[in-house]
Formats: structure tokens, sequence, C-alpha cells
């Protein structure tokens, strides 16, 4: 008995080794030289792990403001009137095109961003910022379907169920995203400057939404969660997210067959930031092994981390979740926004504003 | 009066002056812009440029209207709901006897104020939601079957307008009430009057002032409501607040927002001249 | 606020008025509609308060009963612990206090002295001051928040252009917003005082070779002192809860509590937030009960 058990230790001792061994992770070191100093982060409502930013201040010495946003448009009508003082913002792919040509984005120091090296290649490079020259992924994801399984024991597959359901409906107030997946229909480019096609799918949009009872900004999965909405159009990790705290499976994801949004969150730091170094350094602590996967493991988004990922870091469960990391067939019909440019983006904002008007009569 | 009292009087400008001074430059000034802005073309990302256009109150007078319709409307019968509330209770708390049952009974139309006021709207949410609180019960009793839609609905946002400016009634009317010498009443009877009578023609026009102000404190606040309708009215409750907050929420549109705030401002003047001349008439009556 | 600040009066025959009053209105069926009204006011604040013990984060249904939400502020207040969103919410809490009482200190001394200048002195353009002090009033609260937003902007950038020194929106945008809107309601309440007091007290003072300035520290100042503490009490209040306002002139750190917990109530809102809420709300209840307390001793000794 006593031999089974020294055996038994010995081997978790062996297994243990063996796998640090595998990583050979060093946990991530501050450069010196930053202790006293402030970083002011505007990141996405619900977007950081409860530990990230406390860990941070600890391994630098620094204190951190964090302030938070829900939407691409709110962030970028902070900094537009003048950066009130943000070190860090996290656009999406067409956000950081368009802040970049107004020249409200620093360029990253990528000497100073050595974990540059864990991002997943094919993520780097991407058209709204070919060089990286602003950005760097912090996660990505997918706008789609957030339901009730109760209400649609069978799923949904299609956008058609969510035009056709018989019962309250929220949609995501992300202009270009709503009107990208009608132009789908419309069998038009998801990033059209054309105002006829604009009008088009304004139209469409307001024909097919009679059941829409909120626009629900950022905040669709509360509805959901709460049970005033059957589906919710909704960023994939804020479904998740409500399946997890609940531990139920009375909410799933779904990326429609027609297509939906595919976009990328990123690190990028404004312009007049007071502290574009420490800027830097946290971007490099973020994109570490295991502080990137912590972030994943707590706000269920895909990680841009190819290190996180292969380390081990992040949760089976997480990897294996194709409303999280979609199978390759269906990246094949997702679409990113980009910028269209001033005269489309005042057209997509009035017919937004119509469509508002419209929804409610 | 002595001259050193006069001549005090006329230094009272003085006394004045900070204030004035404070309210041009952090009020009317700001307002000038705004008035400038309105006037102004859309750039990139909802900035003012020029050249000038009158485009945007097109816009605010053709499509927006509807929006601004349902807030106009909203608004007034909130103002109605409170009033009708309001106007009882502000009556029933300055007739209790004693002072310290007054004190109590007005303390708990205020205490309520001392909570956050998003907080207050959103426990409504809570409320009305489909599997909320009122719709628990009414299932429970068995009243109806299904959940009643309550959230994102007009008649949410009424009840959160009227949840929030209650105590805007209740005060002024309540100030004029205390006022108020109930000697007229039992004079009034004494002449032989009958209770509605009474009412009519000796308590509700010495009232009137208090109520009154109770209306415009509760209709303006109303009108331009905009975490009321954003927390409780989703789509169908969507209100010209929620518009013009969004046409500042970047890649908006500043100048129509600039507009439409305008616009909104001149329908709560129009209704306060209202207010004004209904006064005078009914001084003059 | 305060709650009876009308002066002494004839107690007897006020009441039996009252008395009588009461009777005859009373068969109106004036009990049934403040039943009502009262469970309207408060059964939202109940279901606050019941959610700020919760034992799941959820605020649509009730688990069970926990202290933790408590737990949690009382471990950032004292520093044994930090969480960091409590953290974040502890500092707003704190910006909404220093917001608070600055900008009342302010409003309440400006507030005080056009409301003296408008009741006491004979200059003209009175009118149209009367106008400026009402519109702030009557304005839409969303109104003057894009205006004062515009305008900051539009200041800064003209300062950054002539002196090339860049300012930014923070705690003193925040401040000069909410005396702003809080000089009126100050004005407001201390004129309704002044107007009710009898003018021939301060000529009185006068005549008996008082200066103006002692004249107002010795006579004025006290008479006017309950108006001036409630003009201040309402300011406060007003700027503790203000959101709109504050919303579109903050800066970076500067979130005060309303703006922090609008950005929770789009998100779930987290019981702790009703703790703050229900503790806020016990400690002004407790402020104001002792203040009433104190009133009443005083009023049974005199």
């Amino acid at each position: 008995m006593k031999k089974l058990t020294l055996l038994v230790a010995l081997l978790c001792l062996l297994a243990s080794a063996a796998m640090a061994d595998d990583m050979e992770y060093e946990p991530w070191a501050c450069p010196e030289g930053y202790e006293g100093q402030t970083l002011s982060i505007f990141n996405w409502s619900t977007y950081i792990a409860e530990d990230t930013v406390p860990n941070f201040e600890a391994a630098c010495g620094v204190t951190v403001n964090y302030d938070i946003y829900e939407s691409n448009e709110a962030m970028l009508a902070r900094i537009r009137q003048g950066n009130p003082g943000y070190d860090i913002v996290v656009p999406s792919g067409g956000t950081v095109q368009r802040m970049a040509e107004e020249s409200l984005l620093i360029p990253l120091d990528m000497a100073m961003i050595p974990n540059v090296a864990n991002v997943i290649p094919d993520l780097l490079g991407a058209a709204y910022d070919p060089d990286n020259m602003y950005s760097l992924p912090y996660q990505w994801g997918t706008v789609g379907v957030g339901y009730s399984t109760e209400v649609f024991p069978d799923g949904i597959s299609s956008w058609e169920q969510v035009w056709a359901h018989d019962g309250p409906v929220a949609w995501l107030d992300d202009r270009q995203t709503m009107l990208g997946i009608a132009h789908l229909f419309l069998g038009n480019d998801p990033n059209t400057t054309d105002a006829d096609e604009i009008s088009a799918a304004r139209d469409y949009l307001i024909e097919h939404g009679g059941n829409v009872v909120a626009v629900a900004a950022d905040d669709g999965q509360v509805l959901l969660e709460r049970g005033d909405v059957d589906i919710a159009v909704e960023y994939n990790g804020d479904i998740l997210q409500i399946s997890w705290e609940c531990e139920c499976d009375d909410y799933a994801y779904a990326i429609p067959e027609e297509g939906s949004n595919v976009w990328i969150d990123n690190l990028s730091v404004p312009v007049d930031a007071p502290n574009p170094e420490l800027a830097m350094v946290f971007i490099d602590y973020i994109l570490d092994a295991k502080v990137g996967a912590d972030l994943t493991n707590y706000i269920w988004y895909a990680s841009p981390n190819q290190a996180s990922i292969e380390s081990g870091f992040i949760d089976e469960e997480i990897l294996n979740d194709p409303a999280i990391f979609p199978p390759p067939e269906q990246v094949a019909n997702l679409f990113a926004i980009i910028d269209v440019g001033a005269e489309a983006e005042e057209l997509i904002n009035n017919a937004w504003d119509e469509l508002l008007i419209f929804l409610g009569q | 009066m002595s001259e050193r009292l006069r001549r005090m009087r006329k230094n009272g400008v003085f006394l004045a002056l900070p204030t004035i001074l404070w309210l041009v430059i952090f009020f009317v000034l700001p307002l000038a812009v705004v008035l400038v802005f309105s006037f102004m073309s859309r750039g990139r990302g909802g900035v003012a440029i020029m050249p000038f256009t009158l485009g945007h109150y097109e816009r605010a007078f053709g499509i927006f209207m509807i929006i601004l319709q349902r807030s106009i409307s909203l608004a007034a019968l909130a103002t109605v709901v409170c009033l009708v509330i309001g106007y009882p209770l502000a009556f029933f708390i300055s007739t209790r006897r004693r002072r310290v049952t007054r004190q109590i009974a007005l303390f708990l139309v205020i205490l309520p104020f001392w909570t956050n006021f998003l907080i207050r709207t959103y426990a409504w949410r809570i409320l009305l939601g489909e599997e909320g609180v009122i719709n628990g019960f009414l299932l429970g009793i068995g009243l109806i079957d299904d959940a009643l839609p309550l959230l994102n609905t007009q008649f949410a946002v009424l009840v959160g307008l009227v949840y929030g400016f209650l105590p805007f009634m209740v005060l002024p009317i309540y100030a004029s009430v205390e006022r108020f010498n109930f000697r007229y009443v039992d004079a009034a009877q004494d002449l032989g009057a009958n209770e509605l009578r009474v009412f009519i023609r000796v308590v509700l026009p010495l009232t009137l002032p208090g109520v009154l102000a109770g209306c415009a404190l509760v209709f303006i606040p109303s009108v331009g409501a905009f975490v009321t309708p954003d927390l409780l009215g989703g789509t169908k409750g969507l209100m010209i607040g929620n518009l013009i907050n969004k046409q500042f929420g970047g890649s908006g549109n500043m100048p129509l927002g600039s507009a439409l705030s305008i616009v909104m401002m001149a329908v709560v003047m129009l209704s306060l001249l209202v207010y004004v001349f209904a006064n005078r008439r009914q001084a003059r009556a | 606020m305060s709650l009876d600040a009308s002066a002494p009066r004839l107690v007897n025959e006020a009441a039996m008025g009252r008395n009588r009053a009461v009777r005859r209105l009373g068969t109106l069926g004036l009990w049934l509609n403040p039943a009502f009204a009262y469970f309207f006011l408060w059964a939202p604040i109940v279901i606050l308060v019941l959610f700020s013990f919760n034992a799941s984060r959820s605020v649509a249904s009730f688990t069970g009963f926990t202290l933790k939400w408590y737990n949690n502020i009382l471990n950032n207040v004292m520093g044994a612990e930090r969480a960091f969103s409590t953290e974040i919410m502890l500092s707003a809490f704190r910006n909404s206090l220093f917001v608070g009482v600055i900008a009342t200190a302010i409003a309440t001394v400006l507030g005080t002295m056009i409301a003296l200048a408008m009741a006491r002195g004979r200059f003209p353009g009175k009118g149209l001051i009367d106008g400026l002090l009402f519109l702030p009033v009557v304005i839409p609260e969303i109104t003057q928040a894009i205006s004062l937003a515009i305008f900051f902007k539009v200041a800064f950038d003209w300062i950054a252009t002539i002196s090339g020194e860049r300012i930014l929106p923070g705690f003193h945008t925040i401040i000069l917003a909410h005396v702003t809107f809080n000089i009126s309601f100050v004005a407001i309440v201390v004129r309704a005082r002044l107007a009710d007091m009898d003018p021939q007290l301060e000529e009185a003072a006068n005549d008996l070779g008082a200066n103006p300035w002692r004249t107002f520290w010795r006579v004025t100042f006290p008479l006017i002192l309950p108006g001036v503490v409630a003009g201040a009490l309402l300011a406060f209040t007003l700027s503790l809860d203000d959101f709109v306002i504050t919303f579109f002139t903050s800066g970076v750190g500067t979130s005060t509590l309303p703006v922090f917990v609008y950005g929770l109530l789009k998100l779930t809102v987290t019981p702790e937030v009703n703790a703050i809420s229900t503790i806020m709300m016990v400690l002004s209840t407790l402020l104001i009960g002792i203040s009433l307390a104190l009133q009443g001793r005083a009023a049974s000794r005199t």
C-alpha cells in the first residue's frame, strides 16, 4: 500500500515536472522605471478579467485609471473631442482605420512589445491596419444570435427565424453590422457606400423588425437573461458569459448560415496619451501567454494569442466551443466592417436614425 | 429710508455681478454656441463644419417630428398622472395635525430621492420585466395566463417618468397648501357652500400657483428625458432625448443634435409661455 | 431640504381649521390615494434594498440571503481587500462627494448673493436677470449638457491654439457645470425665504447705525440661514444625483457614482450597487432624522 502511494506521488511529481518543462513559462516581468506612474485605460464594459489590472499595477508599481464605454462610437466621440487623458483604447477593426486616418492614434513601438511574437500570425496585418502600425489584437469574435433554448429547442440557423419570430427580439445597436446583415440579404457588399443600397438595407430592416422591442447597446444579453426577449443579436462572448454565469443550458449562441460580422478588437494608443510608454508596456503585458489566457478564461472571447492557446492555459471548454472559435467553413461566411468614409458615414447615420424612429411605430 | 440704505440698494448690482457673469459665461455662451452649431454642416465623425445650412432643421421638423410628438404627449401624460396622484397626496400631508406626522409624511416622499435616480429607474426594470415582480404576482394569483409585455413600452416610460418626477409635483403643492389658511374653508362653509363648491371656488384657486409650478417642474424634465426611456422604453418608448444623445455619441451628427435640442427647448419655452399666460389670466379673474 | 421652514403661526387656530378641513376633505376619499402613492414610491426602493441581500449576482430572482456585498464594500473601505470593480465604484462615490461638496459651496455663495441682490437691491435690468436665473431651471437637462460639452471643447481648442496649453476635461469641468445648474435652485430657495422676511428688520438695524456688513451678518444672515441651508442641501442632492450633465462634461478617472452606475446598468447591476445605494439612503435618513429630532427638541424648549 505504502509502495503504491509512493509510486503515485512520484508519478505526479514527474508529470508536473514534465508539464513545467513543456511550458517554460516565465511570469511576465515589468520593465524597470515605471514605479509611481499612472496609466489610463478606456475599454469596453465587461471586457477584462477581475485581476488583469490589479496584477499589472502590482507588477509595475503603477496606478491604473479604468473607464468603460459601450460602443466604438462612444469611445470615438470622446477621443475626437480631444483625448481627455487615456493611454489605451480598444477600437474594433474599422474604427482603428478611421482613427488612424483622422490621426487619432499614435504608432506602436514594437521594440517595447516583444510579446507581439505571441499573436496568431493570421490576425496580424489585417486590412484595416496592414502593418500593425497602430494596433495589436486584443480579442476577436463574432456577432450572432443569442436565444432562449426553451423557446427554440431546435436552435436557430437562419436570420429568417429571427425576422419571423413571434415574440420580443433585441437587436444590437451597431449600425454597420445590422445594415451589413441586411446587405447580405439584398446581395450587396456589406460595406457598401451607395446611397440607394443603404436606404434599401434600412427599409429591409424596418420591414423585418416588427418584433424588435429594443435596439440594445451591448446589453442585449441582460434582456435575454431576464426573459424580456427571446432572441438577442449580440457579440458571442456576451451571450456565453450569461450561460456561464447561470450554469445552465437556457441560452445558446449561433451564427446564422447566411453569414454575419466578424470583428477584431485592438489595443491602441490614442493621440496625446499622457503616458504612451507605459501603454506599450501594458500592451506587452496583455499579450503575455498567461495574462491573455486568464483574460479569455474570464470574458469568453476568442484569444488572438497563439502562445495562450498552445500553452494550455486556456480552458479546453473554451477552445472547443464553436461559438467562440468558429469552424473554418463558418468563418468563410463572415464579413468584417471597414471604414466607409465621411459621406457614407452620414448616410448610415441618417438611415440608422430613421430606422430607430420607425421601429417603434 | 435713509440715504445710506438707498445707496446700498443701488450697489446691490455689484452683489449680483459675479453670479451674472458666471451664468453668462457658462450658460448663455454655451447655448449660443449650440445655436450656431445647429446651422452648421456635418463633418467627418459628426462634428460641425462650415458652411451654414438649414438642413438639420428640415430634418428636425420632418422625420423627427414623430418622436418629438411622442415625447410631448408622454410628458403631458406624465404631468397629468403626477397631478392626479400628487395633489391629494400633498393635501394629505399638509393636513396632518401633528407637525411630526407632517414632517414624516413629507420625508417619506423625499427619501426615495436620496437614492440614485438611475437605480430608482432601474428598479422598475426588475418590477416590469417579463419575469419581473409584477408579472410574477399577476401570474401567481391567476389573473393572467401569460406574462404581460410591460417593459420596453411607452407605458413603462410613463411609469418611470411619473416615478422620477412625482415629488416635483408634491412639493410645490404642499408649499401652497401649507400657506393656505383653512379658515377660508370654514368661512365658505359657514356661508353655506358645499364641499365640491368649496374645493372648486376656494381651495383650488388658492393652491393653483403650486399646481402650475408643479406641472412645469414635471413637464419640462419629462420632455427632455433621456435616462428613463433609455432604461425602460426600448424601441417603442424612444424619446427625443435619446436621439439627441445619439447625435453626440460619435459618428452621429452634432449639428443635428444641436438643432434638435434647440427645437426641444423652443417647445418647452412655448409651453412655459402658455403657463405664464394662464397664470396671469387666472390672477386677473 | 427644509421640511418645515414656515414662520411661527397661530398654532391653535390653524390646527382647528385643519381639523375640520381634514374631517370634510377626508370624506372625499383622501386616504386611498396616499396609500397608493406611498406604495408606488416605496415598492421599487424595497425591491432595491431586498436585492442588496441577494446571494446570487442576479437582480432578477432572489436566491438567498447574504451580506456578501456589504462585506465587499466594507473590506474595500477598510483596505483589507481589493476587488477591482468595488474599488472603481468606491472611487466613483468619493468623486461624487468631492464634486458635490465643492459645487454646492460655490453655488450656495453665488446663489445667495444674487438672491440678496434681487430681493433688496434697486437697479435696472432686474427682469432680464430674473429670466437669466429662471432659464437654467426650465431648460431640458440634455440641452444644457450638450451645450456645456460643446462649449468646453470650443473653449479648450481656442486656449490650446493661443497658449499651446492643452486643458483636459476633469473635475473642474464637472464642477463648473454643476455650479451652473445649481445657482438658480439656491437663488430660488433663498429668495423665497427673503420674501417671507420683513425688510423693516434690516432697516431698523440700519437706522440703529449698523453698517451694511454688520447688518447682513447680524440680522439678515441668521434670518435667511434656514433658506441658505435648504438651498445648499437641494444643490448637494441635485449634484449627487446628476447623471446627464456629468456624463457629458467628465474626463478621465473622474466618473461620479451616477456615471459609473449608468455603465453598470447597461450590463448587469451587481447587488453591490444596490448595497451602496442602501447605505447612502440609510445615512441620509439618519442625518435627516437627527436634524428633525434636534428641531423637535428646540421647538419643545421654546
